[in-house]
Order: C-alpha cells, then sequence, then structure tokens
C-alpha cells in the first residue's frame, strides 16, 4: 500500500509533487462541490434517491458488459474492443422479437416469460456472435504481438457495426414498453421506478449465476487455470481452445442480456451504432473495478453508474460548472485517467506480475 | 520568310480567340457565368436531403413533394428532360458539404433543392454559393440561415433560399401558444447544439421573455445522449409550466419517456419541434408521449388535397413527414425561375445566368404556392425566406398514434385559423 502523500525531501520528485498536488484539487474540487450543492438544498433528497436507482440501473448495465471485458482480458490479456458491438447484436436483433411479442400480445400476457425468452435469444445471437470472432477474427493471432489483435478487435467492431446497419438498416428501433414494469414502487415516501429496481435484480442475477460458474463448476475451474496459466493447464488436459471460446460465448451471452435489460431500462435508440459508447464506459468499469477481476467488474460497474448519474448534479453543478449534464462522459472518463494515474491495478485489481502485465 | 509566316498566323489566332470570346461574352454576360445545357441534354435538378440515417423519413418526404413537382410537369421543361440527381446530405454540416460539393462539380447541375436539415445547410451553403449556384431548402429553420449579419451569429450566403418557416417566426408562435393557449408562467428551453434546434430555442425563449413569462432554465444535451435524468432533474428544480425540447430522435424520445420519472415535472408540459413530427415519435416514446403537444407544417387547401392524392397514388401510402409540400414548392419556384432566365442558342443549347437565376428567384413574389402565397424577402434576418409562414400548427399526440398507428396527430392549434385573445 503506497502512502496517501510523500513528504520525505529526499525522495522528493516533481512527478509526485504534481500528482499529489492534483489528488488535493479533485478533492477539494469534490468536497467543495458537493458542499455548495447540498447545502443549498436545490434537489431533495426523493431526487437524489431517484438519480441515484436510475445510476445503479445504468451501472449494472455496465457491469454485465464489463464482465465480458474481464473475462477475455482475464484469459487472454487482450481487451476486446469489439465487445460493445457484440451487446448491440443481441440488442438489436432482439427488438425484432419483442415487436413481434408485443403484437401478439405474448409479452402483455406473460412479462416474465416473455423477458426469459428475450434475453435468452438476445444472449445466443451475442454468443455466436462472440464466439465467431473468436474463432475467425482473434484465433489465427494468438500468439502474435499484443497490438495485433488490438488492431484487430477495433476493426471487428466496425465490421460488426457496418454488417448489422446493412441487415437491419440505419433507423432507431425501440422496444416495446412492458406493462408489468410500468409503474413505481413507495419506500418511505420515495418512489421508485419499477423497472429499474427489476433491472438492477435481473442484472444481479446474472453478475451472481456467473460467479458460481467460474467458481463453483468444472469448467469455471478449467477457465481459471487457463487464466493463470495456459501451458500448465494443456498439461493437465484442459482443451485450452474449448476454454477460451466458451470464456468469449460466456461474455458474450450477458452482453446480449444486457441489450435486452437496457432495451427494457431505456428501451429507444436501438441502432447498429447503440454498442460504441456503453462498450466504452464498460471498458472503463472493468478498469475501475481491476481488469481481469470478475467482482472488480461488478464493483466498477455498478460504481461508474452511480458516479455519472449524481456526479454531475451534485460536483459540477455546485462548482458553478454550466452545462453540467453534458459533462456525464467527462466524469467517465476523467475516472479512467484518474484511477490509471493513481491505482492502475483499479479499485479489487492486484499488481499483476510481470508475465501477465 | 519563316517569321513572317509565324507573325500572321500568331496574328489570326490572337483574331480568332478575341472573336470566339466576345461572341461567348455576347451570349452569357452574367456576371457569375452561365449553365449551358447542351442540345438534346437533359435540365439536370440536384437535391440534397437525407437518404440515409434516423430522419431519412424527412428525405423521403421532402423527396417525394420533389417528384410530384417534376411529375406535375411530365419531367419537362422548356421542351427538355428534366433529370434529378439525389445526394445524401445526412443531418450535419459534413454531409451538407459533401452533398455541396459533388453538385457544385457538375457544372450542368441548374439549381438543388436542400437540405433538410439547418446543420446540414450550413456546410452546403459556402459551396453552393461559392459555386454561382442556387438552393431552395424545404424544411430548415434555423434562424442564422437568413441573417446576413455574422457578428450576430447569421450565415446567410447568396443563392440561399428556403421555402419553410424561419425559427423566428416559429418560436414566437409556440411562445404565444405556449403562454396564450397552455397558460404557461414559465418556460425551460433544451436544445442539442444543433442549429436548428439551438436557434428554436433560443427564439422561443426570447419571445416568452418578451411576453413578460419567465424563462427559467436554458439548457443543452448532447447528440447521442442517452441519460436524460441529470438534466430533468436540474429542470425539476426550477419546476417549470412548459419545457420546450425542439430535440432530434431518438434524443427527444429518451427525454419524454424518463420525464415520467422524475420528481417535480409530474404536471410539465412538452412542447417538441418540428423535428419529432413524425410517426415514429410516438411510436418510439410509447405511453409517455400521449398528451406532448409538437410543432410542424400544416397545409391545407384544394391544390394540396390533389397533391396528397397524387402521392397516394404514386407511392400508396401517406407522406412520412409534413414538408412534402414545401419541397413541392420549392421546386416549382426554382424551375419558374429557370424557365424565365433561360436563353437559346442558335446551336440548340440553352443557357441560364447563374446571377439571373438568383435574381429571379429573389423576385419571387405572391407565387401561388401549396403552403400559402411565397414572396422571398431579401432584408435580414429575413434573406432568402420564400415562405408566408401561415402553414404551422401544434398537434396533440394522443393515444391512437401512440398505440393505434394514427398519423397525423389532431390539430391543438392552427396558426392561420386560430387566434389569440
Amino acid at each position: 500500500m503506497q502512502p496517501m502523500f510523500k513528504w520525505k525531501t529526499d525522495d522528493f520528485s516533481w512527478v509526485d509533487f504534481t500528482i499529489d498536488v492534483l489528488r488535493v484539487i479533485i478533492v477539494l474540487g469534490v468536497v467543495i462541490g458537493a458542499w455548495n450543492t447540498l447545502s443549498s438544498g436545490r434537489i431533495s433528497f426523493a431526487q437524489w434517491v431517484n438519480l441515484f436507482a436510475a445510476g445503479l440501473s445504468q451501472g449494472s448495465i455496465y457491469a454485465l458488459i464489463a464482465l465480458g471485458y474481464t473475462l477475455v482480458y482475464g484469459i487472454l490479456l487482450m481487451i476486446n474492443f469489439a465487445h460493445g458491438e457484440v451487446f448491440m447484436a443481441g440488442a438489436f436483433s432482439t427488438v425484432f422479437l419483442a415487436e413481434a411479442l408485443n403484437r401478439t400480445g405474448f409479452l402483455n400476457a406473460q412479462p416474465l416469460l416473455a423477458i426469459l425468452l428475450m434475453i435468452a435469444f438476445a444472449g445466443l445471437v451475442s454468443m455466436s456472435v462472440a464466439i465467431l470472432l473468436e474463432r475467425i477474427a482473434y484465433r489465427p493471432l494468438r500468439g502474435s504481438p499484443r497490438l495485433v489483435p488490438l488492431i484487430t478487435a477495433i476493426g471487428a467492431a466496425f465490421f460488426l457495426q457496418y454488417t448489422f446497419r446493412g441487415l437491419y438498416g440505419s433507423g432507431f428501433k425501440a422496444y416495446p414498453g412492458v406493462h408489468a414494469l410500468q409503474g413505481a414502487i413507495e419506500i418511505g415516501g420515495i418512489s421508485i421506478p419499477v423497472v429499474q429496481v427489476f433491472v438492477f435484480c435481473a442484472a444481479l442475477f446474472l453478475m451472481l449465476c456467473l460467479y458460481w460458474l467460474v467458481e463453483r463448476t468444472r469448467i469455471g475451474k478449467a477457465m481459471r487455470a487457463v487464466s493463470e496459466n495456459k501451458e500448465v493447464a494443456r498439461l493437465m488436459g484442459i482443451d485450452i481452445d474449448w476454454v477460451i471460446m466458451f470464456t468469449f460465448g460466456v461474455g458474450g451471452f450477458l452482453a446480449g442480456s444486457a441489450g435486452v435489460i437496457n432495451g427494457l431500462f431505456r428501451p429507444q435508440g436501438v441502432n447498429f451504432y447503440m454498442g460504441f459508447i456503453p462498450g466504452i464506459k464498460a471498458f472503463t468499469a472493468a478498469v475501475l473495478g481491476g481488469i481481469g477481476n470478475i467482482p472488480g467488474a461488478m464493483l466498477g460497474g455498478l460504481f461508474l453508474g452511480v458516479i455519472e448519474a449524481i456526479g454531475p448534479n451534485l460536483v459540477l453543478a455546485g462548482l458553478g460548472i454550466p452545462g453540467a449534464n453534458q459533462l456525464k462522459d467527462v466524469i467517465a472518463f476523467t475516472m479512467l485517467v484518474l484511477v490509471l494515474i493513481f491505482r492502475p491495478q483499479g479499485i479489487l485489481g492486484e499488481r499483476l506480475s510481470e508475465t501477465k502485465a | 520568310m519563316l517569321g513572317k509566316y509565324l507573325r500572321v498566323c500568331s496574328a489570326l489566332a490572337l483574331f480568332l480567340i478575341l472573336v470566339s470570346q466576345s461572341a461567348a461574352q455576347a451570349v452569357c454576360d452574367d456576371t457569375l457565368g452561365c449553365i449551358e445545357v447542351e442540345p438534346d441534354e437533359p435540365i439536370v435538378v440536384g437535391a440534397m436531403l437525407v437518404v440515409s440515417g434516423a430522419i431519412n423519413y424527412l428525405g423521403e418526404d421532402t423527396l417525394g413533394g420533389i417528384e410530384l413537382a417534376l411529375l406535375a410537369r411530365d419531367y419537362t421543361l422548356l421542351d427538355r428532360e428534366i433529370e434529378l440527381v439525389l445526394e445524401d446530405s445526412l443531418c450535419t454540416a459534413e454531409g451538407g458539404q459533401v452533398a455541396a460539393q459533388r453538385l457544385a462539380a457538375d457544372p450542368t447541375v441548374a439549381g438543388a433543392i436542400g437540405t433538410n436539415c439547418s446543420s446540414a445547410a450550413q456546410g452546403a451553403m459556402p459551396i453552393i454559393s461559392e459555386a454561382g449556384m442556387v438552393m431552395i431548402a424545404p424544411s430548415n429553420t434555423s434562424p442564422s440561415l437568413t441573417n446576413d449579419d455574422i457578428a450576430s451569429g447569421g450565415s446567410h450566403l447568396p443563392g440561399y433560399f428556403r421555402t419553410s418557416q424561419n425559427g423566428l417566426i416559429e418560436g414566437m408562435r409556440l411562445a404565444e401558444f405556449a403562454m396564450h393557449a397552455l397558460g404557461a408562467e414559465s418556460l425551460a428551453t433544451v436544445h442539442d447544439g444543433d442549429p436548428y434546434t439551438e436557434g428554436l430555442a433560443s427564439a422561443v425563449a426570447a419571445t416568452f421573455a418578451d411576453l413578460e413569462g419567465a424563462v427559467v432554465f436554458e439548457g443543452a444535451v448532447n447528440k447521442g445522449d442517452t441519460d436524460m435524468a441529470s438534466i430533468l432533474t436540474e429542470i425539476a428544480v426550477h419546476q417549470p409550466d412548459v419545457i420546450y425540447v425542439p430535440l432530434f430522435e431518438p434524443e427527444s424520445n429518451f427525454f419524454a419517456a424518463q420525464m415520467q420519472h422524475i420528481i417535480g415535472l409530474e404536471d410539465t408540459i412538452i412542447i417538441g419541434g418540428a423535428a419529432s413530427f413524425s410517426s415514429g415519435f410516438p411510436e418510439n416514446t410509447g405511453q409517455a408521449a400521449v398528451g406532448i403537444y409538437v410543432s410542424g407544417p400544416l397545409v391545407s387547401g384544394e391544390a394540396y388535397d390533389k397533391v396528397l392524392a397524387q402521392w397516394n397514388e404514386e407511392y400508396g401510402s401517406d407522406p412520412p413527414s409534413g414538408y412534402h409540400a414545401h419541397a413541392y414548392d420549392a421546386t416549382n419556384v426554382l424551375l419558374d425561375a429557370l424557365e424565365s432566365v433561360a436563353l437559346f442558342q442558335d446551336d440548340g443549347s440553352i443557357l441560364f445566368g447563374r446571377q439571373a437565376l438568383r435574381d429571379a428567384v429573389a423576385d419571387t413574389e405572391d407565387y401561388p404556392g401549396l403552403t400559402g402565397r411565397l414572396t422571398c424577402r431579401e432584408d435580414s434576418p429575413f434573406a432568402g425566406d420564400c415562405s408566408p409562414g401561415t402553414a404551422l400548427a401544434v398537434f396533440e399526440i394522443t393515444e391512437a398514434e401512440v398505440f393505434d398507428d394514427n398519423w397525423p396527430p389532431p390539430v391543438a392549434w392552427n396558426f392561420a385559423v386560430d387566434t389569440f385573445e
């Protein structure tokens, strides 16, 4: 654990000094902004709770996508920048199924079953895309310098975007509303939209399923073994290629599920480009939590969602910055930069050994 | 001997050049040059419209208007076939720039209809103007496009005209509607930085303030934003009676849908702009769209009914938006102007003076169009505005538009008919 400040003059360096000053400025900015906002009483407690709940829901979607980044990184040490498009593939494909279910009346007659059907379909689509991506684009490049699969992933992201644009068009679609998820739950005079509670619970359930899969099953043990040392895992009789493909598939399934959950939470704006920003945010969440660390990705996603939701109104508005809501993305990416400066291993991450770094 | 021969040849060549140039000048003495249509070649009309992207319905709508206007003339002008060249201007300045460059690079293009979006016009206008061409926009409303004063944000350049109403007029009327028809005392506005949305939001806020209403919040969202909770919470602090939100889809969908969850905005009314005036808006917003007012073009009359019937005959459905009549008028204004400045040559070619064409469009006065009687103005901030500004209404979205595919919604206020007490 590094000390917060380094005062020893014999160790003095301008870089450390600048970073320490930066820390103080950031902490002061956050404290002053928050103090100004809270002391003004402009936003009521109920409104803060609303913002927090919305942030938690958004964060749980980030977390589900972030798990795909972190699983792949944990096993291959590569950043799959096409993962946002894997999310889009499931969400965009399933909107047509959702429309059909709505037209037939099944969506509102059997909402839980319909949502499970949608999640399964989106998961399968995204899983297929992720597996194909691994098999066609990444596997042939295994063992090549790390920059090569990274560039390939960026190319694959564009390829997927324009493939889906060709398939489904460039217009925007929207998920139909589910009557059972409309309305709000009243808790102590504070109302929280039902859809937000559902989104959070569904995402949490999927995250727990993943945790169980990785920690309690045979294939999870194999994943951990491959993540630790591929060669030794191979000597133990583990089919490395299959485990890697399975990992991509699991990440894809979670991303597809996140696509449907996102569609229930914010039904509008479904198009071929919808995966880019959530993908980047989820990557940020994975780095925040500690890339390669599964609980870290979950925590990072939730943390990022909440910070994004309350940060502009709490800190930026309190500092008198105009158009604070427009700086939501700035908050997210500033968090990424700060984590990379002050705690490169992330919130729950550990320093990587030379071989993994 | 050779020197003398060369001198004679040179003098002869010089004489021939001077004669040919003077002959050409005698034919085309336009200060900006001429568009020449060779014998047996068609007259080319350009169109810069939204072909792809989220609001391509606007492009389809205006393209239909252009095609019907051409069809009414059997695609013939001055005994020549009319050829329509379509370029995708998207809804961005870059898109407008590319579309305009393509048209400007073709010396046979006589004039252009477009763009749909004000942002695209910002990109297209300098290129079209520099090329000595004419563009007539059927659905731009940003006030800056017809404002000559650069210091006050104006960007108008010669050659730009529009048949859609100026946002200043629309803004003024919507502010009056909010105050007098809805009884609003306080107003918030939200735009997305686009010249169209920003221009309208500013115009509504300025008029509302002039009417002694309280403008309690003026803010913006980013294009591509999906989370509106932050700005909605900030607006809720001020509790306005009305929020004017002339955003494009899908931002307008997100805004309207998320507003229902915000404490403090339960009784606030949304007024949307013409960018949300499409059947896709209620469909994609869902239940939250019920009760929202949207401004949009409203055209009526016998001539319009005939065009509408022809539309149904040609395309088998209703127009997807409300600017087809403006595009129809824009096309007719351009074609009539071309007709009036045509110079027929002995070899069968036709010349159109570029400046003469601009002047002919600018001289349009009391022109009987589908959208009213069009007169093109020259005074800033209305330089190039040809719309009478009366074909405008406020519509209220009901459950029929959300769940039963009804379109357009019922008219809540028709500015051509309804008056404020």
